[in-house]
């Protein structure tokens, strides 16, 4: 096999693609003050904020913030037979815990995402540890959530392998600018999360219809489990979808913002989580440079006479952020 | 205007920076180099004094401004006796003076000195020699010698040179004889020259020095002579009439009278010992501009007292370490454990060495892992767990440390100096992006971690560049320089060439579509 030699930084820049360090003095530095990163690191009050916004996400069963109130854990999760249990502030989806099913009532037995039963105490436990700080930056005391879990539209189930797909939308400046979905697979153990392997397939902004993807920063046509092609698969509601993502922007007053949004069979488009540093990997997906996007949009911003709608942008970058034939 | 800002604050600390050191380096003397030596000379003048019983008072004449030397210490031992030192015109003297002596005693005198100049500073001319009063028929016969003389030279050196070596022919001018006793000393001879210089109205003086010799005893002052040509004394041998001193002549007084001058004394001798030392470079220096007075080393590192010093020695190195992790962070893109946790893996390798610190550090964070991934089936709580790894890690290096001493390795006592807190948190941490990352994450995060600890430590325990930084901290300020300006660094980090690699064919692939092709998806 030929060797696969490094990409030269000139054609990188040609390209448009993003850096690390760019994507953190440019935009992370300059488009997001610092005050609003609890706005998007505390998923509890970006829940409240959306919900304020009037944006759907998964519904809050109960929250807990003392180790006094993990007694209160059976009562709150009773009721429900299926739920997910994460820390407010925990970093790259560390954390979180879902359950998919109630195994028994008594003694009160659920079930993992994995199969694998888990009794209350183990549950306990973990929360104690998500307060205790375990998963939080830095390592602070953290809250621990309880919420809806998702159940993921049949939309993109022949191309993941168990988990959640989630759809993951970079607003710069209020305009989307590109989306990927991510697919997981068998290596990321079910997590959306490209770093363990996890599929990311770019996504047309025009008609929100999905491309080939990448897994290790490899070019993917085909997923790795169910060997099914990547490409082409059509997202409902895309309008809806970017103008969800573009409202976001406006409510945590945040310049570059990530927005992971999932698909609930039942309920629609529902926003997961915000990110006030989101992954470059993204581009990778795309096949393209977030550069020349930003740059369009900069230029169509600074001509503006008055501020645009959510949907106005979301319109604007459909038409004008479609692939850009470099 | 944020650019600018930055380059000027940038370009102002580097000035600073750079020109501190160089003034340093070239006024000063500091060296670039560690383990640089000088070479000092400590002269000791002893005077043994045989005292009466009436009050005594001696007075020693003190090396002032030597010509080619500087003198860095001096120090007096005389017990019992008062003593005062007083500068009058060009000469210092030291006063001893005791009421009631009794027996024999030494008086010290010690003064240490360096070599620093090979010019002889230029000095005021003090204006044409009175000529000597003679009587004929020694005036005629003085004034044709020095006609002679004058006749075949050329300027008042070679005159001077001249005239001594007539004066030291060993058969002298029958002009010269009539002043002249055949047994005449050096002292005679000299004393001589001075007053034929004065008749041709050449300024002359006699100096008086040590020769210095290592481990030198008993040394005896020696007679010079020193003609001004109206820009400076210019040294001349009076025995051989060649021009300067020789290198290691240390000038202690000027004039035509003894060192001492003593009163109520039975017997006093003078004699001179000296000794060679190998300086450190740093402390000449520093002694140098103390008696420059220069106000730098009123902010000098090297005032303070030496477990101070010593602390600062390496704290000095970890904005450097931390330089390093700044720039294979964000110029190549290496990924750690921890921001500044491997410079502080790298502080403690300098005491474990390299290869036993990477190999005692790897076997503890490995051992520790194994413990924490048993405890984590424990369910304990996070805190507990911690405190319960930090106390499994020193247990281990109590065991690591036993076990290598029986075994004869005493690599394995240096296990103690690793910061167990530090150790604590990588194997918290290890075991975290283990979990939620997987193995293969967490290894290649643990090895950037060593490698980073690893270069840091070659860099820091480098000497010259502990020497350059603890002689010279103000480079710290080029350090920061540098620093901000890779904080404004905004292009691609190295393994991101790697990472983005797929561009190479991605890029192809969504070359312009053919116009048919509305909808994209498809092709690509």
């Amino acid at each position: 096999m030929a060797i696969n030699w490094p990409i030269s930084p000139r054609r990188l820049k040609e390209l448009g693609v993003l850096g690390m360090n760019q994507r953190n003095g440019e935009f992370i530095a300059e488009m997001n003050a610092r005050r609003y990163y609890p706005l998007v690191d505390d998923k509890l009050l970006t829940k409240e904020l959306a919900e304020e916004a009037g944006l759907h996400v998964p519904k809050l069963y109960g929250v807990i913030s003392t180790t006094h109130e993990i007694r209160q854990l059976a009562k709150l999760v009773g009721i429900h037979e299926d739920f997910v249990i994460k820390p407010a502030n925990g970093a790259g989806g560390d954390g979180i815990l879902v359950i998919d099913g109630k195994q028994s009532h008594e003694p009160l037995i659920y079930r993992k995402s994995s199969g694998m039963a888990i009794g209350m105490d183990a549950m306990a436990l973990h929360i104690s540890n998500i307060l205790a700080g375990a998963y939080s930056l830095g390592g602070r005391p953290d809250v621990a959530m309880i919420e809806y879990r998702v159940k993921f539209s049949p939309l993109f189930e022949k191309i993941s392998f168990q988990g959640v797909p989630d759809i993951r939308t970079i607003v710069y400046r209020g305009y989307p600018v590109m989306a990927m979905v991510r697919l997981p697979t068998t290596q990321s153990d079910g997590k959306a999360n490209l770093h363990q392997g996890a599929i990311g397939a770019g996504v047309d902004m025009a008609g929100g219809q999905t491309l080939d993807g990448v897994a290790h920063n490899r070019h993917v046509t085909h997923h790795p489990d169910t060997r099914e092609p990547i490409s082409g698969v059509d997202i409902p509601g895309w309008q809806s979808l970017l103008e969800m993502a573009a409202k976001c922007s406006d409510m945590t007053g945040l310049g570059y913002l990530g927005v992971d949004v999932v698909l609930d069979r039942d309920l629609g488009p529902l926003i997961l989580e915000l990110n006030a540093r989101p992954g470059l990997s993204i581009q990778v997906a795309n096949g393209e440079g977030l550069r020349h996007r930003i740059d369009r949009t900069d230029r169509h911003v600074d001509h503006l006479l008055r501020d645009e709608t959510p949907a106005e942008r979301a319109a604007w970058s459909r038409e004008h952020l479609a692939p850009m034939n470099l | 205007m944020r650019r600018i800002h930055l380059l000027f604050v940038v370009l102002l600390l580097t000035l600073v920076g750079l020109s501190v050191a160089y003034y340093k380096y070239s006024a000063l003397g500091f060296p670039l180099t560690p383990d640089r030596e000088t070479e000092t000379w400590t002269v000791e003048a002893q005077i043994a004094v045989n005292p009466g019983t009436a009050p005594a008072s001696v007075r020693f004449a003190l090396p002032s401004n030597p010509p080619h030397y500087t003198l860095l210490d001096e120090g007096f031992v005389s017990r019992g006796w008062g003593l005062t030192t007083q500068s009058s015109d060009r000469q210092r003297e030291a006063v001893w003076t005791k009421r009631n002596p009794e027996g024999n005693q030494t008086l010290y005198y010690q003064a240490t000195v360096y070599r620093d100049q090979e010019e002889i500073e230029a000095s005021p001319y003090p204006g044409p020699a009175a000529p000597p009063e003679l009587e004929e028929p020694l005036k005629s016969a003085a004034e044709s010698f020095v006609e002679e003389i004058r006749a075949g030279s050329a300027d008042i050196q070679t005159f001077a040179t001249l005239l001594v070596k007539e004066v030291n022919a060993s058969r002298p001018d029958e002009n010269i004889a009539a002043f002249l006793k055949p047994d005449a000393t050096e002292t005679e001879r000299t004393r001589l020259a001075i007053s034929l210089l004065a008749i041709a109205r050449i300024p002359a003086r006699m100096s008086h020095g040590v020769m210095l010799t290592d481990e030198g005893r008993n040394l005896g002052p020696t007679t010079w002579l020193e003609v001004h040509n109206s820009r400076r004394w210019v040294p001349i041998d009076p025995r051989s009439g060649a021009v300067g001193y020789p290198r290691q002549f240390l000038v202690w007084w000027h004039g035509d009278q003894p060192a001492l001058a003593t009163s109520g004394l039975q017997d006093v001798e003078l004699t001179f010992a000296t000794t060679r030392n190998l300086r450190d470079a740093v402390e000449t220096a520093q002694l140098q501009s103390s008696i420059a007075e220069s106000r730098l080393m009123d902010f000098s590192l090297l005032d303070l007292p030496i477990d101070a010093q010593n602390t600062y020695r390496v704290l000095l190195l970890v904005p450097l370490g931390a330089l390093i992790i700044v720039l294979l962070r964000n110029l190549i893109g290496i990924r750690t454990f921890g921001t500044f946790m491997p410079v502080l893996i790298a502080l403690s390798f300098r005491e474990t060495q390299l290869v036993g610190g990477v190999v005692l550090f790897t076997l503890i964070v490995a051992l520790g892992l194994a413990i924490r991934f048993y405890l984590e089936r424990l369910k304990l709580l996070l805190v507990p767990r911690l405190a319960a790894v930090v106390i499994v890690v020193i247990l281990l290096m109590v065991l690591i440390s036993i076990v290598s001493h029986r075994l004869g390795l005493d690599i394995g006592l240096s296990v103690g100096l690793f910061p167990m807190v530090i150790l604590a948190m990588t194997i918290e941490r290890v075991s975290i992006v283990w979990e939620e990352h997987g193995p293969g994450d967490a290894m290649a995060q643990a090895a950037g971690s060593l490698v980073v600890a690893a270069l840091a430590y070659l860099v820091m325990v480098n000497t010259y560049v502990t020497h350059i930084f603890f002689v010279f901290p103000e480079l710290l300020l080029v350090v920061l320089a540098f620093t901000l300006l890779v904080g404004r660094y905004t292009g691609y980090r190295l393994t991101e060439l790697f990472r983005f690699r797929a561009f190479k064919t991605l890029a192809q692939a969504h070359r312009p579509d053919p116009p048919t092709n509305d909808r994209s998806g498809d092709n690509r």
